[in-house]
């Protein structure tokens, strides 16, 4: 089990919380996903990848946390393929300090899933010693929602998801934190190292200007493996098929009330 | 492979998207053509009459010959509601046969005819003046073919553009043309403008990538043009009076383009410059540093910004300056092209007087958002009640003396003048804007615009075409002997003067 403790007596004066962030590359959200012939997937080849919206939003809050002097360090960290780097470029120029490029092999990208994510994350953790990990709530290509809350478990940290917002807490001994839920919104407490999850409310991301993205170019970027985190990639589930939605069937219109009961009779959905 | 260029899926083009003002001018329905332009006198036509009506619906069938007269209103009222016709008639014929029997039917009997793609035209070319016939090309909207391995598309003339480049998309192919009003403007429209739009930088004009046109000249027949043959040097080229005549010299019906293959990676620069030396000299360095993958070069002026931020209400990522440019890249592989982008900003940053500020476009979301500064600038515009448009092509370091010697010319009487363009091309379009239509205004523009244009000897319309608007001005940008054999074409193919009369060829 992993046990991190801070010492801190007032969050605003110390030298700031370090901060990890999640970065998935995932195919760009406006893009018309298309489903291979033989099933087995989605074309990804030669198709326009980005950051995953919801990771985008983690590392721009990030970013605004160390602005506020909340934070001090905030790194990036991306579990993929070698063109994750671009993921990561991106977030180093928005303002992130330095990546971690975690590699998987191609024979085994496609079986990946966010248990082994967390595994890897949680590994990271164990070296990294972040006060914060903020990760987007879901990703759009799969739409788990999983990663988070895993590694939440994984680490024995608490976690605060779907986050629309978050400061510190009313005696700064704590992160205060807002979460979208399905009655409204819930306020709650939690004491650091904890896991935050970003929701589409929480910030706008900015735009990557210049200078930054040619600072971007120097930030560091470290590269490491499953094997040296000592993960083991086994999947556990097995993708049977892939396959388009149904076609919409065109609606009918009925011109009265007696229509539409002898219609609903005929199709069995009233007696 | 599937790649969204600028669109959001759903949208279909910034002209589709506006909700276009009531009326700009009046605050009902435009002025007559007739009352702005008192001076033109309806040409030696025949009325229309119920045997007419009646040969025309035997031809298209009842349904497709508009009589109301509120329907037929809005084929009579151009995209920009500065002209308003007289048309009567509307016909909506589906096949290249429809289209010979009512021109030949109205070459026999000295009926004027408008043809009408998508009206999105902005010089009064595609709407009656008096009561012409409105031939509309809606119906033929059907796409030919399309060979993956040629590129080679065909489709009929009703086909609307940004349909036509989701079915190359499908192909891997595109769209050689990209302009502002894609989602509703007609591939036989386009050819008959020879439209130039964003990518002509890259892709060249119509002119070249058109390979084959079928037309119905004005006496009823039919001229079949239509090879898919790359080369082909067999004789006089007719198809390129065709191009670019603005439906003067027949109805384009079907047309043969050269698709060039989708890319796989397109990025977007959008970069803030303080004087437009700076953005000279950005172009310069993009041509050097981007060279072959360049796709589109525009700028925007701090004016023109505000339009689009204060009428519209969309943000702008960077800060205050006097111009902005938009550079965009398009290639087979992202890798190569990011790393031929970064050495250009690079540069950009690193020279002195150069762009001051920037960004790179990180997913489409940001994409289209950046491309929206510059397509919907014409849409801002209007929002402030009435506007001036003008096309011309300059010397590229004229170009903004232009606007600065008119800004200077209208200050006070008007609400803004706004400069932006097709850099990489040498066209500004140049827009003044006032709550109302003012004579005055226009007096004070026009021809003082054109003389200035003339001066250096640049067009007095890069891409637009004359249409109405400006055939007058037409020896501003060409000799008279040149202007005397266009005549001679025009009485070639058109002895009766049936086709789209008033418009290009000035009235002599």
């Amino acid at each position: 089990k992993y046990i991190h403790i801070i010492n801190k007596a007032d969050m605003a004066a110390s030298k700031g919380l370090k901060i990890l962030v999640g970065c998935k590359r995932v195919i760009d959200y406006a893009v018309k996903v298309r489903v291979k012939p033989d099933r087995s997937g989605v074309v990804t080849e030669g198709v326009k990848h980005s950051m995953n919206p919801f990771d985008e939003i983690a590392v721009e809050e990030a970013v605004r946390m160390k602005e506020k002097k909340l934070a001090g360090e905030a790194v990036a960290i991306s579990v993929g393929p070698p063109q994750s780097q671009e993921t990561l470029r991106t977030a180093l120029a928005m303002g992130i300090d330095r990546a971690i490029h975690v590699e998987i092999p191609l024979a085994q990208l496609e079986k990946l899933q966010p248990i082994h994510v967390s595994k890897l994350l949680a590994k990271v953790c164990e070296s990294e010693k972040p006060d914060l990990v903020i990760l987007g709530k879901q990703a759009i290509d799969d739409d788990c929602n999983q990663t988070g809350q895993m590694l939440a478990a994984l680490l024995d940290w608490p976690q605060a998801t779907f986050a629309s917002k978050i400061e510190p807490s009313q005696d700064s001994k704590q992160l205060r934190v807002t979460r979208e839920v399905d009655g409204g919104l819930e306020t709650i407490d939690v004491s650091v190292p904890a896991v935050v999850t970003s929701d589409l409310r929480l910030n706008e991301p900015r735009y990557a200007t210049l200078p930054n993205i040619m600072k971007a170019k120097k930030k560091p970027l470290a590269k490491m493996s499953p094997d040296q985190l000592g993960v083991d990639l086994q999947p556990r589930q097995e993708v049977i098929s892939v396959e388009d939605p149904p076609v919409r069937k065109a609606g009918a219109k009925v011109e009265s009330v007696e229509d539409l009961v002898g219609k609903l009779r005929e199709k069995g959905l009233v007696k | 492979p599937q790649l969204l260029l600028r669109r959001r899926p759903a949208s279909a083009g910034a002209f589709a998207l506006l909700a276009r003002p009531a009326s700009s001018a009046s605050g009902g329905l435009p002025p007559l053509t007739t009352e702005i332009h008192p001076g033109i006198k309806r040409g030696a036509f025949s009325q229309l009459t119920d045997a007419d009506v009646s040969a025309f619906e035997a031809i298209v069938g009842g349904d497709h010959v508009i009589k109301d007269a509120d329907e037929v209103l809005s084929y009579n009222i151009d995209w920009l509601r500065i002209c308003r016709g007289q048309g009567q008639l509307v016909l909506r014929p589906k096949t290249t046969e429809e289209v010979s029997a009512i021109v030949r039917h109205c070459n026999k009997r000295r009926l004027a005819v408008v043809p009408q793609g998508g009206n999105t035209g902005l010089v009064g070319g595609s709407v009656p003046l008096f009561d012409e016939i409105v031939i509309s090309t809606s119906r033929m909207n059907s796409l030919l073919s399309i060979d993956p391995v040629s590129g080679v598309l065909v489709a009929e003339a009703g086909c609307v553009l940004e349909q036509l480049d989701r079915e190359a998309a499908s192909q891997g192919l595109m769209m050689p043309l990209d302009l502002g009003a894609k989602g509703s403007c007609q591939i036989g429209g386009n050819l008959a403008t020879n439209a130039g739009g964003l990518r002509l930088l890259r892709y060249g004009s119509l002119r070249g990538t058109t390979l084959g046109l079928e037309a119905v000249l004005p006496t009823g027949q039919v001229l079949d043009c239509l090879t898919t043959l790359r080369k082909d040097n067999t004789g006089y080229d007719i198809k390129q009076l065709l191009i670019g005549s603005e439906g003067t010299l027949g109805i384009i019906t079907k047309a043969a383009i050269l698709c060039p293959a989708r890319p796989k990676s397109v990025q977007l620069a959008f970069l803030g410059l303080d004087s437009f030396q700076a953005v000279l000299d950005t172009y310069r360095l993009a041509r050097r540093s981007l060279g072959e993958i360049l796709s589109a070069f525009e700028f925007i002026d701090s004016e023109s910004m505000r339009a689009v931020k204060k009428n519209l209400g969309l943000s702008c990522p960077l800060g205050e300056h006097s111009f902005y440019v938009l550079a965009e890249t398009s290639g087979s592989n992202e890798t190569h092209d990011r790393e031929k982008l970064d050495g250009f900003i690079e540069s950009v940053m690193s020279m002195d007087g150069c762009a001051t500020d920037g960004t790179v476009a990180q997913d489409a979301g940001q994409f289209a958002h950046l491309w929206s500064l510059r397509e919907r600038i014409v849409e801002s515009l209007l929002v402030d009640g009435y506007e001036y448009k003008y096309d011309v092509s300059l010397p590229l370091a004229d170009i903004y003396r232009l606007v600065e010697h008119m800004r200077t010319r209208l200050d006070g009487r008007v609400i803004r003048t706004a400069g932006y363009g097709h850099l990489g091309d040498g066209n500004l379009h140049l827009n003044f804007t006032t709550p109302k239509f003012d004579a005055k205004v226009l007096e004070l523009i026009e021809p003082h615009v054109f003389d200035w244009v003339r001066d250096r000897r640049g067009s007095v319309s890069a891409e637009h075409g004359l249409g109405l608007k400006k055939s007058q001005y037409i020896r501003h940008s060409k000799a008279d002997f040149a202007v005397r054999v266009m005549a001679e074409v025009k009485r070639l193919l058109d002895p009766n003067g049936i086709m789209n009369p008033y418009k290009v060829l000035p009235d002599e």
